[in-house]
């Protein structure tokens, strides 16, 4: 129980509206977009200065409370899922670009402002910021960094954490600790910022993050490849790479997600088809040309049946259509839909795939695959029906065997939508129990309570 | 069975609508209630998430759980961008109904929709005597805008800037609509709605002058009755079919090809709200019910779309007056009707249209959450006001009664002398048609 002394504290701290104790609005903090069982806190704080985070932080360590940061809680591996006598801190109101330097070219912000925000924020000084998780229109950029997110334009722009140049946090002791910096080349002290990035709030409550910012390519041009086979498609994703090109998006829908796609727009897809690759290419006008072309001609010698390369701006939405609309139109066709992201190198995307499709038919699962094959990201999506309890065990030790396949290919458990505690126990299976014991170490001297969202991403165990 | 057990077992007659969300959280990013408040109980999903809890004997306090759910401006924009296609709308129109009949309705919405509006006559009579009286209670705010603003009534009305009740209302007025006129290619029952009727009687009057210079053959129900959509935004299924039924009388009995309305919410509610809800609670009369909603209509849709007027789209010349457009949640989201108020506005000769930024975002007002979160209803619609004086409008056009009450009391407020018009005035008033 909190006492009433300590919610006095808060109260005094961050006013009376932003303390939330009534049991239905902690209940709209008990959970986020992982299909896992809601755990309701004892208390909802929302602090609507940064600086208060740090005074927060440190009450919570000296009362020995949980404390779980969230922000657009749209992770999904339970990370923003607290526990039961813990504290939310809501960063939503901790919405302020602090800066665009465009000389310098990054930016300073608080850590709940929106990615797309930041984006078009940027675009609008004529600046370019890459991550673009498919969440991107709600998710928080402290989300972003705490679980590393990529997207599509990974292969080529990278990950958040190629966008990180530092960032100010607190410690449980509520001081503020600042690493990196506004220049691109920084030393000075241990890399920290590196440190945060995936941390998914076990180490620190980020305050202020600075974001490097590129300027935009000229021009771009998206092409849609169909093929008979999965193979054809990634031997075409590896030739493409063996050319030195790196394409801006490089994306694969297998025929089940076709299928699915097709039957919720008829955009006039394939559905015979085994699989199709979208692939966008970006630059300068005259690169962006010529790599079409190679891209184009390395399409057609890997087996690829039909090519559309995108004549202006409405074909090319045309083609992204079918990728945006994926996630939708396998949404619509059962009640639950749990969106994994094991990942596996480039050249065992063949493999995962068969692997999936396996594993669909020994356990009569209805599973789209597709995802970033450019990067091996791929996100087996299993449809189903929670409430059907048998089905859902069947579809949890499915998931086991998924991650098992993928480790095998030598691959990983996520590829970026985090360990949290969907995940936490095959940590030991993948980086081996001395990384774990090391991480865990490590996380004590910093905080030595283990009230930083306890339990996610090295697991949960009671420091 | 316990209290709670109780609400439980009626609640299950959402869990299939409810499973279909997978808690994505996007509905964030277009909720304009959560926009204003960035409270995940305000968002869909939050609201969603409440229902799944009752149900799951998680959270047992059922008057939190529909206070949360009110507010909401049911302006649909969550169910028309979700990815997974959960019909949030229909979910918080029904758990709207059974939380009401767990917890009651209150004494003051018994009265209101029960004894007062599901009878219309009595409704029509009161309402037009308070339009006589209102003189007493009323003093003016903005003589641009027409609006008045009243201390006396301060409980009720607020700070609100509003319109005069009219004296005569659409439906009292000239008689020649309720007799059956010549045969025309096209026969038309005008359903006003209630706050064109009794507010803006002269959107009315001019979308039947509008649809007669088209050869139109209009009638007009005897007696206004309400579409039901307050009652049902409270809860109140008594009081909602009651409505739905006696609709159904009048407006069947006027056999008309089509039936078309001045008001995006009566429209959107005839048309998808009737069958939604009526299908279940008055199933015997389900096939009048989608016979009747699927010839209801906007009037500019109804002129486009079914008269196929042609007016030349005149107004990139930028003379004249500047006009921008705001979409009504209920005609755009809702029923996808975009493209053809705008046509009419481009076809005015003395005006030139203007599109301003987010015209189809929420203004705000949400008919009962208006009433019920006056402060943050005015504050989504500030966004509004910025985007129509961003434009430099001398006018902004709508076509819902509901969206203009509001544009009117935030301009007037906020002293912006900036007109506020129904489309089919414009299109009646303009020399050129
Ligand atoms: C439809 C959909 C599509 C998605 N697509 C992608 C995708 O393409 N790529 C991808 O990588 N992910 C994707 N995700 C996952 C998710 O959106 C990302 O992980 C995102 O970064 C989470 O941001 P958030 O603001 O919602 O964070 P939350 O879910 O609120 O929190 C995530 C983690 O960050 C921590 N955290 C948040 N703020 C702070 C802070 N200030 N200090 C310390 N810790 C903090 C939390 O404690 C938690 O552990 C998707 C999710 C959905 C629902
Ligand atoms: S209502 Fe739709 S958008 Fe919102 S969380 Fe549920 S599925 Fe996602
Ligand atoms: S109907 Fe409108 S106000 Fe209500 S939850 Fe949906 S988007 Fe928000």
């Amino acid at each position: 129980m909190i006492s009433k002394s300590l919610v006095d504290r808060f109260t005094t701290l961050l006013g009376k509206e932003n303390v939330y104790r009534d049991k239905i609005d902690r209940f709209n903090y008990a959970y986020d977009a992982a299909v896992l069982e809601p755990v309701i806190p004892e208390l909802v704080l929302r602090p609507t200065d940064r600086e208060q985070l740090g005074e927060v932080a440190r009450l919570c360590n000296e009362n020995k409370l949980p404390l779980t940061v969230r922000g657009a809680g749209t992770n999904l591996s339970g990370g923003t899922i607290p526990q039961k006598e813990g504290v939310v801190v809501l960063t939503q109101a901790l919405n302020k670009i602090i800066e665009i330097n465009e000389a310098d070219m990054y930016a300073i912000v608080e850590p709940g402002v929106v990615t797309a925000t930041l984006a078009s924020e940027a675009a609008a000084k004529g600046l370019f910021y890459p991550p673009d998780p498919g969440s991107q229109s709600v998710s928080t950029l402290g989300g972003n960094v705490a679980e590393n997110a990529g997207g599509l334009r990974g292969l080529k722009y990278g990950v958040t954490k190629d966008y990180l140049m530092g960032l100010s946090f607190f410690d449980v002791e509520g001081n503020k600790i600042k690493s990196g910096s506004k220049t691109v080349k920084c030393v000075t002290g241990y890399n920290l910022s590196g440190l945060m990035i995936a941390s998914e709030g076990t180490l620190g409550v980020f305050s202020e993050l600075t974001l490097k910012l590129i300027p935009p390519p000229q021009t771009s041009q998206a092409m849609m490849a169909v093929y008979d086979t999965v193979e054809g498609a990634t031997q075409t994703v590896a030739a493409i790479i063996a050319a030195k090109i790196l394409p801006c998006t490089l994306e694969f829908l297998d025929n089940f997600t076709i299928r699915a796609v097709e039957e919720f727009s008829h955009a006039g897809l394939p559905v015979d088809a085994n699989a199709l690759l979208l692939i966008e290419v970006d630059g300068h006008p005259e690169q962006v040309a010529e790599e079409a072309n190679i891209i184009r001609e390395i399409c057609s010698k890997n087996g690829s049946t039909r090519i559309q390369i995108a004549e202006d701006e409405v074909e090319k939405n045309r083609i992204w259509e079918a990728r945006r609309s994926a996630l939708s139109a396998l949404a619509r066709l059962k009640p639950t839909l749990v969106l994994e992201d094991a990942t596996v190198p480039r050249s065992k995307v063949p493999d995962m795939v068969k692997g999936v499709q396996q594993l669909a038919g020994k356990y009569n699962l209805a599973i789209g695959t597709f995802g970033h094959a450019g990067d091996g990201n791929l996100h087996p999506t299993i449809l189903c029906d929670k409430r059907n309890r048998g089905e859902w065990e069947t579809v949890e030790k499915m998931i086991g065997e998924l991650f098992e396949i993928a480790l095998d290919l030598g691959g990983t458990l996520s590829g970026e939508h985090g360990i949290g505690i969907a995940k936490a126990g095959f940590l030991a299976r993948e980086i081996g129990q001395a990384s774990i014991d090391y991480s865990r170490k490590m996380k004590l001297s910093i905080d030595p309570n283990n009230i930083l969202n306890p339990g996610k991403q090295v697991g949960g165990w009671n420091g | 069975m316990g209290e709670i057990e109780r609400l439980i077992d009626r609640l299950e007659e959402l869990d299939d609508l409810l499973a279909g969300c997978m808690k994505c959280g996007l509905c964030q990013a277009v909720c304009p209630v959560f926009t204003e408040t960035g409270l995940e109980g305000d968002v869909t999903r939050g609201k969603l998430y409440l229902l799944e809890g009752v149900a799951r004997k998680m959270i047992s306090d059922a008057k939190g759980v529909k206070q949360r759910l009110d507010k909401c401006l049911l302006c649909g924009t969550c169910a028309a961008n979700c990815p997974s296609g959960v019909n949030a709308l229909e979910i918080f129109l029904k758990a709207r109904i059974i939380l009401t009949e767990f917890i009651g309705l209150s004494p003051v919405k018994k009265v209101i929709f029960r004894n007062l509006i599901a009878h219309p006559r009595l409704f029509n009579r009161i309402m037009s005597l308070s339009g006589r009286f209102q003189g007493l209670f009323i003093t003016p705010a903005s003589p641009q805008l027409e609006t008045y603003c009243s201390r006396a009534l301060s409980r009720f009305m607020g700070e609100r800037h509003f319109r005069r009740l009219a004296e005569v209302t659409f439906s009292q007025g000239p008689e020649k609509w309720k007799k059956p006129g010549k045969t025309s290619k096209y026969k038309v029952a005008l359903f006003p709605g209630c706050v064109v009727d009794k507010m803006f009687p002269q959107v009315a009057m001019k979308t039947a002058r509008v649809l007669e210079r088209h050869n139109v053959e209009v009638s007009i129900p005897d007696v206004q009755i309400c579409c039901g959509i307050p009652s049902l935004a409270s809860g109140d299924r008594k009081s909602f079919t009651s409505l739905l039924s006696q609709n159904l009388d009048s407006l069947i009995a006027l056999e008309a090809d089509f039936l078309v309305t001045p008001c995006a919410t009566c429209t959107s509610t005839i048309r998808k709200i009737w069958p939604m809800m009526g299908s279940e609670l008055l199933s015997e009369r389900k096939e009048q019910i989608n016979k009747l909603a699927a010839s209801a209509m906007d009037i500019s849709q109804f002129l486009v779309d079914v008269v196929k007027i042609s007016s030349p789209a005149l107004s990139s010349d930028g003379k004249g007056k500047r006009v921008t457009y705001h979409d009504p949640c209920h005609l755009g989201k809702s029923l996808g009707v975009y493209q053809q108020p705008r046509m009419l506005l481009q076809s005015l000769s003395d005006c030139s249209f203007v599109e301003m930024k987010d015209a189809d975002v929420c203004c705000g007002n949400g008919g009962s959450f208006n009433l019920q979160h006056y402060q943050t209803s005015g504050s989504i619609g500030e966004n509004k006001i910025h985007n129509i004086q961003s434009v430099e409008a001398d006018v902004v056009a709508t076509s819902c009664p509901a969206c203009m009450m509001q544009l009117i009391d935030l301009l007037s407020r906020n002293e912006k002398p900036i007109a506020v018009k129904h489309v089919i005035e414009l299109y009646e008033e303009d020399g050129n048609q």
